[in-house]
């Protein structure tokens, strides 16, 4: 998770985005590959329409985090379960569903939850300020906008565990450079679709 | 973003236990990540100036190469973009 939110903070200063401004986002979006991404296409002049939705798309995977754990969450007061989402993150879900599922009536689950996901929040904005100062302070011959990608396929190439993963991921690449001639808004939400929908198929023949 | 971000994180914890996540869209939900981000990186290694370019004398592709490769075997943060930035400059030197 730090090294994560490290390169996250660097990547999005040598992206263009101002020391303060990605701080700012870094705590009120707290949810780092949408915000590589956000930086990616803003500096690539991207209509924010667009921006916005692939960062729908790149969270997405929140709601289906949302919706594992709302019976565990359930019956807590609105401005708890507000807290719980904000800080719902890949790793404290993790622990908490594992938790949770193992203890289904286990007291004191919002602690639970909290003592995870709170640490991970703290330890996460550190690294992401640290990374601003430090990306801040090293040269442009460093290149370390190409960190961004990097991250990303960080991120990606681990996900390729089966020939349907690895399809998506092709046949994603494939049509965002025969899109590419189409403008931005068309070829993103097109090789998306078109990864997923590839992904979707060679599983079902497996 | 922020509340675009949370309303997604919020969604179902708010919404009765009668809603479900639709069949359709548990299905293409692992697929979404990959999809989307290699969406957004693979344009950076493979066009220059928006021009498909497939040589050897693409030193981001090269570069991306090497972190996939360091990636696939070590599945590392840190090294992937380390090794990443590292063959960059290797290979813009040497091209």
């Amino acid at each position: 998770m730090a090294p994560f939110g490290l390169v996250t903070g660097v990547a999005m200063v040598a992206g263009g985005i101002p020391p303060l401004a990605a701080m700012a986002m870094s705590v009120v979006v707290y949810a780092g590959a949408s915000m590589l991404a956000a930086t990616q296409l803003l500096a690539a002049g991207t209509p924010l329409a667009v921006i916005l939705l692939t960062v729908v798309f790149v969270n997405l995977r929140f709601m289906m985090y949302s919706a594992s754990l709302r019976a565990h969450l359930a019956g807590l007061p609105l401005r708890w379960k507000l807290a719980a989402a904000y800080l719902l993150a890949d790793n404290a879900y993790g622990l908490a569903i594992a938790r949770f599922t193992e203890h289904p009536r286990m007291s004191g689950r919002l602690a639970y939850f909290l003592g995870a996901a709170l640490p991970i929040w703290l330890t996460w904005q550190v690294a992401v300020g640290l990374g601003i100062a430090i990306g801040a302070a090293l040269p442009a011959q460093w290149r370390l906008e190409f960190a961004a990608p990097l991250a990303f396929i960080a991120l990606t190439v681990p996900l390729l565990r089966d020939r349907a993963m690895v399809a998506a991921a092709l046949a994603a690449a494939v049509t965002v450079i025969a899109a590419w001639a189409l403008p931005m808004r068309l070829g993103l939400a097109a090789a998306a679709a078109a990864g997923i929908a590839v992904g979707m198929l060679v599983r079902r023949r497996a | 973003m922020g509340l675009v971000t949370l309303a997604l994180r919020a969604s179902f914890l708010l919404l009765p236990e009668r809603i479900q996540l639709p069949a359709l869209l548990r299905r293409a939900l692992p697929f979404v990540p990959a999809a989307v981000l290699t969406a957004i990186w693979a344009p950076e290694l493979l066009l220059q100036k928006g021009v498909l370019y497939l040589s050897l004398h693409n030193e981001r592709l090269l570069a991306g190469a090497a972190a996939i490769a360091v990636a696939w075997r070590w599945r590392l943060t840190f090294a992937t973009i380390a090794a990443g930035l590292a063959a960059l400059h290797l290979f813009d030197w040497l091209l």
